[in-house]
């Protein structure tokens, strides 16, 4: 297809994407009128603390998770509506790869099950011969020996386990991946080998990832395109260069001070003080004021809409 | 090519024969195969061993005689022969204790599978109903049913059948709950798995280790609740033979004839004891997380 069609029109669109759970005697705003986009063979990153829904939107985007309210639309129309048929049929092109290697592989499946569980599922096996041929493919894909064709998880480290969720996520070749963290619980060195994977995956394929993460340094590394979330809202989204160099937000700029530079010179660091706010009814008005130095009469009282071109921003200093 | 293929027909045929090398290596749970084979071997070949006749009727001149080589396990008070009494009485206390168990673990434990498993609405329906049968004591609810349907063999074994679903429901949604979380079964789903997969091929096999010593557990309480019913005149209609209900009938003769207690007591602890035996290596042997 041509590269001007697909930048044209994103893959995966969240429009005003809502997921609210019942909690305390009180709605719980995981996910609150977020609006992304992914365009083909891109990567956005999401970025936020423990708690901020991250997580919770990505699976609302592959409909793990009902959601309460929004639409995704995929190639522009609404897989929210879809019926279980079509949606199994979409489900193909849209995959996950977990965060914790060791609760996402069924324990008492070999690598060989695993893997193509979703071939067979999906009646896209073939023979015996046929499907073991395109596991051995897909293992060598992301860089796992034939050997561990009949190993369990628990014989396997946690890089290889990851690489085995990997080659789970790409058996019926998606078009599109929700990585929830895929990194985040592996040792630094095995890091770099995934998301070098990962990235060569994408070339490779064409795929188009929707990144989470809590860790900036990880996501500098393989996305286009950063948004920033706070208690279930997007703060800010920019071009990740952008985002680095020049993030507006002041909660992004806190993020961003928090990744440590190996300097021996003593940075001024921009603090975050208290703790998030209660994301049970959270009040109108931009949830961070509470904790920005930056706050004044209009972060309250009103939403504050996601603002800009290419770089938008979420904050009464900018509008 | 050749050797691809080769590799996928040797996983497929090892599967079962790795379950079983993996058992044979557990000394204990073999013993415990052992006694029960012996067990079974015993009661499928009982005719042979003794005719039913002596199980059934005895001479009141030989009555309560201690064990002998001409009554091995001795008389009980009637003067029938103790041994014979036990080796026929297997029949009906091994259907009694593990039919009870198999059919009420396949229902109870579909139900715990379902209410574990789909959550919500379905979960609160089905435990409520459960939370309502278990309100009512056992041995009532096993009387009540068995008064319901008559009295004898078929009808006790359904009331026992009936009255353990609502424990095991219980103890099988909670173990498939500890599973359902699981990240494996998120990803089984955002692939398109259907449910009734995920429930047979993730969820049972990862939660079936409480399943397995459940259901060995509660097959020797299943003979003493048997024997209960009998006891009570609604089981097992004398002179047949039963060994809770030879325990129950002894029960007068403990201090004077203790070997008619005995005897009936050891077959079923040693019946549970095999099963129990068993069921632990079985549940080791299915985790390849403990291979070695």
């Amino acid at each position: 297809m041509p590269p001007d069609d697909s930048s044209a029109r994103p893959l995966l669109e969240t429009v005003g994407l809502k997921k609210y759970f019942k909690a305390g005697g009180g709605m719980l705003h995981a996910v609150d009128d977020v609006s992304l986009s992914v365009r083909e063979g891109e990567t956005l990153g999401i970025v936020g603390e423990s708690g901020c829904g991250k997580s919770t939107l990505g699976r609302v985007v592959l409909r793990l998770i009902d959601s309460s309210g929004g639409e995704v639309l995929y190639r522009g129309e609404n897989i929210l509506t879809y019926s279980g048929r079509r949606m199994k049929d979409i489900r193909r092109e849209m995959q996950i790869i977990f965060q914790d290697p060791f609760s996402s592989l069924d324990p008492r499946m070999t690598v060989f099950d695993t893997i193509s569980e979703p071939l067979v599922v999906n009646g896209c096996g073939g023979g015996k011969a046929a499907l073991a041929e395109r596991i051995l493919t897909l293992m060598n894909t992301v860089g796992l020996a034939e050997s561990y064709i009949n190993t369990y998880p628990h014989e396997m480290d946690g890089g290889r386990r990851q690489r085995v969720g990997i080659a789970r996520a790409l058996a019926l070749n998606p078009k599109f991946i929700v990585c929830d963290e895929p990194v985040s619980a592996l040792d630094v060195s095995i890091q770099a080998q995934i998301l070098n994977l990962l990235m060569d995956l994408q070339e490779k394929f064409g795929l188009s990832y929707m990144f989470i993460t809590h860790d900036l340094s990880v996501v500098k590394h393989i996305s286009t395109e950063i948004a920033v979330m706070y208690l279930g809202q997007c703060v800010e989204r920019a071009p990740s260069e952008e985002l680095f160099k020049n993030p507006l937000h002041p909660y992004t700029k806190a993020l961003l001070a928090a990744i440590p530079v190996p300097k021996l010179v003593q940075r001024k660091r921009s603090v975050i003080r208290g703790e998030v706010s209660d994301p049970i009814d959270p009040p109108l008005g931009c949830r961070f004021s509470p904790r920005c130095d930056f706050s004044k009469e209009g972060c309250v009282g009103e939403n504050i809409p996601l603002a800009g071109g290419t770089h938008a921003v979420a904050c009464r200093l900018y509008t | 090519m050749e050797d691809i293929d080769f590799n996928s027909q040797t996983r497929k045929k090892s599967r079962r024969g790795e379950i079983w090398r993996r058992m044979k290596k557990n000394r204990i749970a073999m013993v415990g195969l052992f006694i029960f084979s012996a067990i079974l071997l015993l009661t499928i070949s009982a005719d042979l061993i003794t005719p039913y006749d002596k199980a059934i009727t005895g001479s009141l001149a030989d009555r309560l005689t201690p064990p002998s080589s001409s009554h091995w396990f001795g008389t009980d008070n009637y003067g029938r022969d103790i041994f014979a009494r036990i080796l026929h009485a297997s029949r009906r206390s091994l259907v009694m204790g593990i039919g009870a168990v198999l059919v009420g673990i396949t229902l109870g434990g579909l139900l715990g599978a379902c209410a574990g498993y789909y959550g919500g609405r379905v979960d609160s329906v089905i435990m409520r109903i459960i939370d309502t049968v278990i309100c009512i004591p056992f041995m009532l609810l096993v009387l009540a049913i068995v008064a319901a349907l008559g009295p004898g063999l078929v009808n006790v074994l359904i009331a026992l059948m009936i009255s353990m679903i609502p424990t095991y429901t219980r103890v099988i949604r909670s173990a498939i709950l500890t599973v359902v979380g699981q990240d494996y079964i998120e990803a089984a789903k955002s692939c398109g798995t259907p449910n009734r997969w995920i429930i047979l091929k993730h969820v049972l096999p990862n939660a079936i280790g409480p399943i397995i010593v459940q259901a060995t557990m509660t097959v020797g309480t299943m003979i003493i609740w048997a024997a209960s019913t009998s006891f009570l005149g609604m089981g097992i209609q004398p002179p047949e033979p039963e060994w809770g209900a030879m325990l129950a009938e002894s029960k007068d003769y403990m201090l004077t004839a203790p070997y008619m207690v005995m005897f009936p007591g050891f077959a079923i602890a040693l019946t549970a004891l095999s099963l129990n035996l068993m069921g632990d290596g079985l549940r080791d042997a299915l985790d390849p997380r403990l291979k070695d």
